[in-house]
Parts: structure tokens; C-alpha cells; sequence
């Protein structure tokens, strides 16, 4: 039993730290450097710049221009980028659909899209939930009904992430009532700009359009954008989900703020309440450490059996839902660090022109508007109760 | 990276896992503990054959030099059979200090007894106002012309009614509190001037209350300077000690989920219904959790310095949350009779409860852990 990286290992471990010290494009760097909000474009930026070095396919095979990186290195690479604090790849296109599509799809749809997502030139989304059907998926009703070339789409995606900004989206639609339900559903791909796609904001808890409803009425789609075969949607799906995704605990990026915190404990900033002598809190520091550290051991498990070639063992499970209850437990322990500089509402002050108040602690006014908008975590991806079902039927055959 | 079984220690886990479920089912485990000795000696004998005796020691006292994740796969195994032989007190702690601490004649010719099922050990460390304190020692040991003697009273000593010979902390020099001056003495327990009073535990187990009265000692290693052998070796013994836990919740997991598959209530089994699925889910959540947590541990206090006892104290913690989680929610799954001391079910549940007060509990680990990091 040992976790030890090879000689290799180390020196790709160098290479991607160096890579995050080095060449990540200036105006991403100061921001981080700022604790600024990334942009658009910076996002684009950061994304492109990980292509240029050859890394943006970090999941994909190298046939269609991917890194075909081992699972220790991916994982390398997420701790790196975590520990660099580098934003996280919007996933959609690069994580999502580019499986999906290099899986299933045909040579033409595989040459059309796939070199647009590995350099970021198109920007994806997904449309899976509907306001009527969420943890029970396969209950959707969007509908693509057949209409000589094309199919004529109608209905509502809701919870579409980031899809003001996107170019193209990828939907599971209803094809077809007869059958079991999840017999009737295809993957298509949808242009963000064809006649009769609406984009309307959700304003989330943080005050903040993250999220959006997308509504098709009478939208004409190219039958040659289906993905595969028709009623056959469900499987990819599943596939998709099922398909290796790391980083979904996020342990890394938990580490780094737990991190961060614990230096910010020993030498509090200016307006940062004195919390380490206060032993209640310091129980749930420790408390969420131990959790972490159990939880990034269970990752390397998974990662070794995935390395030598086994399926991933029961334990890969639990990652989702751990993972995001100790993001929740940070979140807490910073919003009682920031004290009662948890009250300001100044987003602004997160902005590249924002000129209005500046709170010091500067993390602090944030950490309320995190807090809200992270309860997201334990209920999208598949709520945290859908997982304990998963575990009860698929684990503990119950 | 590699958390793969080796071929020791597949070996080890196979051979354990035989010998519990062939000749320690729990109706013989409970006739051992209601027993005079409380184990079995044939069962020593055979510990002694399969090579068990000899695992952590060094291989020039025909030890087979294995590691701590070597002992983890064992202590496993035998926290999935309840397995009451005095293989803690013995092996984990007691041949663990002489090894870390005795002098060359020493180790040689006590190690080489050990092996062969021929000496039983019992560490005396704590006592009555200490708990998991290792400094706070008042038993004392002076020095005359014929050697040193002992005085003091130690508190709950596992394993003590069986040991041929017992080790002992107590102070040469210094003040409670103090890491210099502590010594470790070898004691005949059979001599005059000892007094056992000798219990069952709660778990099955055999301990005592020992009070010296100016008793004969032998000087174990060099004087005054045990307290780095006993904190080493106190640090993989909670290592040990976890990963029988895991083997215990592991347990308690499995017979909770086969229960609820077939009870019966409300016409269907009881595992069908969510609350109880959930509930299930939780228990498999921090039964990994911990399987987790004992790696990182027997890894980082392997490494030793002094991420070592971090390391432990954080594990320790885990095991006592995770350990309460599992157990009480195995006896609640399975009713009326998780509560019966006809069913297995309660008696891991006894053996996982009482884990947590060995070697510091849950909340003394933490707080440990909260004052180092107020001290940084």
C-alpha cells in the first residue's frame, strides 16, 4: 500500500505546476491574484490557453486530439490547477457532450463539432431538466417531433447553466410516447440561435443569472444533429454519467480552501473575528478535515484500482456525496469566519470596474452569497437522496 | 499508488478469514468469553503456527518483519470475528515495546518466547487519573542495590489476568506530566506484593486494577527515556485497534443489510422502505470513509515524526463518530432484537462502543487536535 508518485508522475506533476505559475493568460492570473470574478472571455481565454499546451482534452482519446492521460495524471492535474486556484473547465462541452458525441456519434458530426469544443471556439450547454421533471428525469416532455429533415422541438429545459453565453445545446428530448419511458428519449444537438430558442434568467439566491430557462417553440433542428439512434438518448445519458468523471468530489479545490482558512485562523486579517481560541469552532475545522482526508483517501482508491485496470470499487460511490457535504461544511466555516462582514451584499467589489464599497476582510462579503448559491451541490448532478437510493439498489442490493 | 492487497497480505487475510469461519462461530466465541480463561490456549497455539504471533516483529528474532499495513489486514479480519484472544495486548502493544525499547538480550530472548505462543504480555500504562495521558504518571520506581522496585496503582490493563509478564510505565525521575523520566520495567505479575483484581469487560475482554506495593522490577531498555517508544507504539496501536473497528462496522453493515432483506413487516422486507435505505446508505458511507481514514493513517504513522500522532488522533476521531454512527443504527435496523444478547449483532455493537474509550476516546483525539492546532 503506498502513494507515492513515479519518477514520471513527479515530473508531469512539475510540468502542470509550472504550466499554472507561468502561462496562464495575465489578465486570468490577476484576477485570481485580486480574488476577481472570471469572466467570459477570461474563461474562454483560460480554456484556450490549456489548449495551446495540449491539455484541454484531459478526458479524451487521443485520436481525437485528447491527452490520453492516465487517472493518476488527471488527478495530478486537478490538484494542480486546484492549488494554482485556476478556474474550473466549464464542463458541458469539453466533460459532457464530447463523450457522448465521440462515442456515438457518426464521422460527420465527430469532424463538425469536436475541434470547435477541444478549443473552445463553441460554448455548450446542457438541457436535461425540466420544471416538471427533475430527480425523475425520464419523466421529460420536450418534444422532437418528425418532420421530413428535421425535427420540430417544443418545450422547456430549466436549470440550464450558464446558458446565456452559450452557443449550442446539447437536450434529451422525447421522440416517441410508446414503451417504457426512457425508451422514448433522444440526444439532440440544438443551435442556441435558431428561430424560436428563448433564453430567460433565474436569478439564483446569490442575486446572480447562473442559471437560466431555455424554451423551444416550433424549433426546427437538421435531423442529422440527433446523436446516434433514436429512442436511444437515455443510454448515452447514463453512459455520460457513468463515464469516468474525476474531480467530482472536488477534493482538491476543498483542500485549497481549507487551506487558506487555516492560515487566515493563525493570522486573522483586519475585521476577521479571533476564531481559533473558540474551541466549538475549531472542533467543526477539525471535524471537516478528517472528512476531507478520509474523502481524498477514498479518491486515491478509486484511482488506484482505476490505474490498475479494475472497475472502480463501491467505495467511487460515496465520492458525490461526500465531496459536496464537505464543500457545504467549508462554506459554513467561512461564513462564521467572516463574521459580521457576512452582511454586506457588494458584488461589485468582485468586479474588475467596480469602484463602489471595498469590505476588508475581502473574502468576507462573498462568503454569504456562496453559502446560498452552493446548496446547489447536494442537489444537482443527481440530488444526494437519488445517490443513497443509487447505493441502497446498486451497492447493498436492497 | 497502489492500494492493492500484496501477496503477505492476501495470504494473511485468507488465512484469518478461514479460521474465523471455521472455529470461531459466535456461538464458540461466546462459550470462550463465558469461560475461566476467556479465550482459548489452542487457539494461541495455532495463532502462534499461522505465523500471527510473529508478524510485526523483526526477522532476526524470527519475526516475518511485516509492516503496519501488513497488521492492519489482520486486525481487520479478526475485529470481523470478535476474536477475544489477547493478540492486542500482546502482540500490538506489549511486543511492540520491547521491540521499540528492550535492550539486544532483551528483544532476543523475550521476542523469541512471544513467537512461539510461549509468553503472554500486558502493558500497564494507564491509571486511575491519567485516561489516555501518557505523561501523567505517578507510579514510580526506586532504585536500591538489589534493583528497582514499584510502587503505584495502574488502571484497566487489558489482557492483565493472562500475562506471564507485565510491561510497566512508571517514573524514574520528573514530575507528572514531564516526557523525561518515564522507564519501562518488566513485572513477574505472580509475585508478592501485586494485587490483581481481575474483571470482564464489557466486550468480552479480561482486565484488572494492579496495585504495586514495592515490587520487584526489571529495567526495560535504557532509564528515563521510554516516552518516544510508547508514543510510537501507542500511535500504531490506535492504528491497530481501528482497523479492527473496520472490521467490526464492516460487519455490523452486512448483518444489518441481510436483516432487512428478510424481515418482514407491513407485507414486504423492511429494506425496502427509503427511510431505512438511506439510513443504510449512511452506514456503508462511513463504513468507506473510515476503511479510508485507517490507510491514511497506517501510512502517515508508518512514516513516523510528527505527523504521526496528527495522523492517529485524526483517525481516532473518525473511528468513534463513524463507529457510534454504525453501531447504534445497526441495532435500531434491526429492532427488538439488535437489543438481544442472544443475537451477534449487540456484541459487535458492544465491542465497537468500547473501542472508542481505548487509547483515547473521540472527543479527547479532537480536542488533541484543536489544542495542537491553537498552539501552532
Amino acid at each position: 500500500m503506498n502513494i507515492d508518485l513515479t519518477g514520471d508522475e513527479l515530473a508531469f506533476r512539475d510540468e502542470v505546476r509550472a504550466f499554472f505559475q507561468n502561462e496562464l493568460p495575465p489578465q486570468v492570473m490577476e484576477k485570481i491574484q485580486r480574488g476577481l470574478r472570471i469572466s467570459r472571455d477570461d474563461q474562454i481565454a483560460y480554456q484556450q490557453a490549456l489548449h495551446a499546451k495540449g491539455w484541454a482534452g484531459a478526458n479524451w482519446p487521443v485520436e481525437y486530439g485528447g491527452t490520453g492521460w492516465s487517472a493518476t495524471q488527471k488527478y495530478i492535474f486537478n490538484n494542480e490547477a486546484a492549488t494554482a486556484q485556476a478556474p474550473r473547465i466549464i464542463p458541458f462541452g469539453l466533460t459532457m457532450v464530447a463523450p457522448v458525441i465521440y462515442t456515438f456519434g457518426n464521422e460527420e458530426q465527430k469532424q463538425r463539432f469536436l475541434p470547435d469544443i477541444l478549443a473552445s471556439k463553441v460554448w455548450w450547454c446542457q438541457g436535461y431538466s425540466e420544471p416538471n421533471a427533475g430527480s425523475d428525469l425520464a419523466g421529460l416532455k420536450t418534444r422532437a417531433v418528425r418532420d421530413g429533415d428535421h425535427y420540430i422541438v417544443n418545450g422547456t429545459k430549466t436549470w440550464t447553466t450558464l446558458g446565456h453565453y452559450a452557443d449550442w445545446i446539447f437536450c434529451l428530448v422525447r421522440t416517441s410516447d410508446t414503451g417504457k419511458k426512457q425508451e422514448g428519449i433522444s440526444f439532440l444537438l440544438i443551435d442556441m440561435n435558431s428561430p424560436g430558442v428563448s433564453v430567460t434568467p433565474i436569478i439564483t439566491l446569490d442575486g446572480r443569472r447562473e442559471v437560466n430557462e431555455v424554451n423551444f417553440e416550433d424549433v426546427r433542428v437538421p435531423v442529422e444533429n440527433l446523436v446516434g439512434e433514436e429512442g436511444k438518448g437515455w443510454t448515452y445519458a447514463k453512459v455520460l454519467l457513468t463515464h469516468e468523471r474525476t474531480n467530482i468530489a472536488g477534493v482538491a479545490s476543498s483542500k485549497q480552501r481549507l487551506k487558506r482558512l487555516r492560515e487566515m485562523l493563525s493570522e486573522p486579517p483586519l475585521g476577521m473575528p479571533n476564531l481559533i481560541d473558540n474551541s466549538v469552532f475549531m472542533a467543526r475545522v477539525m471535524e471537516t478535515e478528517i472528512e476531507l482526508k478520509a474523502l481524498e483517501f477514498t479518491e486515491l482508491r478509486v484511482l488506484s484500482a482505476v490505474s490498475t485496470g479494475k472497475a472502480p470499487g463501491p467505495e467511487s460511490s460515496i465520492l458525490k456525496i461526500k465531496g459536496t457535504e464537505v464543500q457545504q461544511m467549508i462554506d459554513e466555516l467561512y461564513l462564521e469566519a467572516s463574521g459580521h462582514y457576512a452582511l454586506p451584499f457588494v458584488p461589485e467589489q468582485y468586479e474588475e470596474e467596480g469602484d463602489g464599497i471595498v469590505i476588508e476582510p475581502h473574502f468576507a462579503p462573498n462568503t454569504a452569497p456562496h453559502y446560498y448559491n452552493n446548496r446547489k451541490v447536494t442537489i444537482f448532478g443527481g440530488t444526494n437522496e437519488i445517490q443513497k437510493n443509487i447505493i441502497a439498489k446498486a451497492v447493498l442490493e436492497l | 499508488m497502489d492500494f492493492a492487497l500484496n501477496d503477505i497480505q492476501q495470504m494473511l487475510q485468507d488465512s484469518a478469514a478461514k479460521f474465523i469461519q471455521n472455529d470461531y462461530d459466535f456461538e464458540t466465541r461466546r462459550r470462550l468469553t463465558e469461560s475461566e480463561l476467556g479465550y482459548s490456549e489452542e487457539n494461541w497455539k495455532l495463532f502462534a503456527e499461522l505465523g500471527w504471533l510473529a508478524l510485526p516483529f523483526d526477522e532476526a528474532y524470527g519475526g516475518l518483519g511485516g509492516s503496519l499495513t501488513d497488521l492492519i489486514v489482520l486486525q481487520t479480519e479478526l475485529g470481523r470475528g470478535l476474536v477475544v484472544e489477547p493478540y492486542f495486548s500482546t502482540v500490538v502493544l506489549g511486543g511492540n515495546l520491547i521491540q521499540r525499547h528492550g535492550s539486544e538480550s532483551q528483544q532476543s530472548e523475550l521476542l523469541e518466547r512471544l513467537i512461539a505462543g510461549e509468553l503472554k504480555l500486558a502493558f500497564a500504562q494507564a491509571e486511575p487519573q491519567c485516561h489516555s495521558s501518557i505523561t501523567d504518571i505517578e507510579t514510580s520506581a526506586e532504585r536500591s542495590e538489589e534493583g528497582y522496585h514499584i510502587t503505584g496503582h495502574k488502571a484497566v490493563v487489558l489482557g492483565a489476568p493472562s500475562a506471564d509478564l507485565l510491561v510497566v510505565a512508571a517514573r524514574t525521575s520528573g514530575n507528572r506530566g514531564d516526557q523525561n523520566g518515564l522507564s519501562l520495567f518488566l513485572v513477574d505479575p505472580a509475585q508478592p506484593g501485586v494485587t490483581m483484581q481481575a474483571y470482564p469487560t464489557n466486550d468480552g475482554f479480561r482486565g484488572a486494577e494492579i496495585r504495586f506495593d514495592s515490587v520487584k522490577a526489571t529495567l526495560l531498555g535504557e532509564v528515563d527515556s521510554a516516552y518516544d517508544a510508547i508514543q510510537a507504539t501507542l500511535n500504531d496501536a490506535i492504528v491497530a485497534l481501528s482497523a479492527e473497528a473496520v472490521g467490526v462496522m464492516e460487519k455490523l453493515l452486512n448483518a444489518t443489510v441481510e436483516f432487512c432483506k428478510v424481515r418482514k413487516q407491513f407485507g414486504q422486507p423492511i429494506g425496502k422502505f427509503q427511510v431505512l435505505q438511506h439510513r443504510m446508505a449512511d452506514m456503508f458511507m462511513e463504513c468507506e470513509q473510515t476503511r479510508s481514514m485507517l490507510y491514511f493513517g497506517a501510512i502517515t504513522v508508518a512514516g513516523g515524526g510528527e505527523e504521526a500522532s496528527h495522523a492517529a488522533s485524526m483517525l481516532k476521531v473518525k473511528v468513534g463518530s463513524a463507529g457510534r454512527l454504525v453501531g447504534q443504527q445497526a441495532v435500531q435496523l434491526h429492532g427488538g432484537m439488535g437489543v438481544s444478547d442472544e443475537l451477534d449483532v449487540g456484541h459487535f455493537f458492544k465491542r465497537i462502543t468500547m473501542i472508542n474509550t481505548l487509547l483515547g476516546s473521540r472527543d479527547e483525539h479532537l480536542q488533541r487536535l484543536i489544542r495542537n492546532a491553537q498552539a501552532a
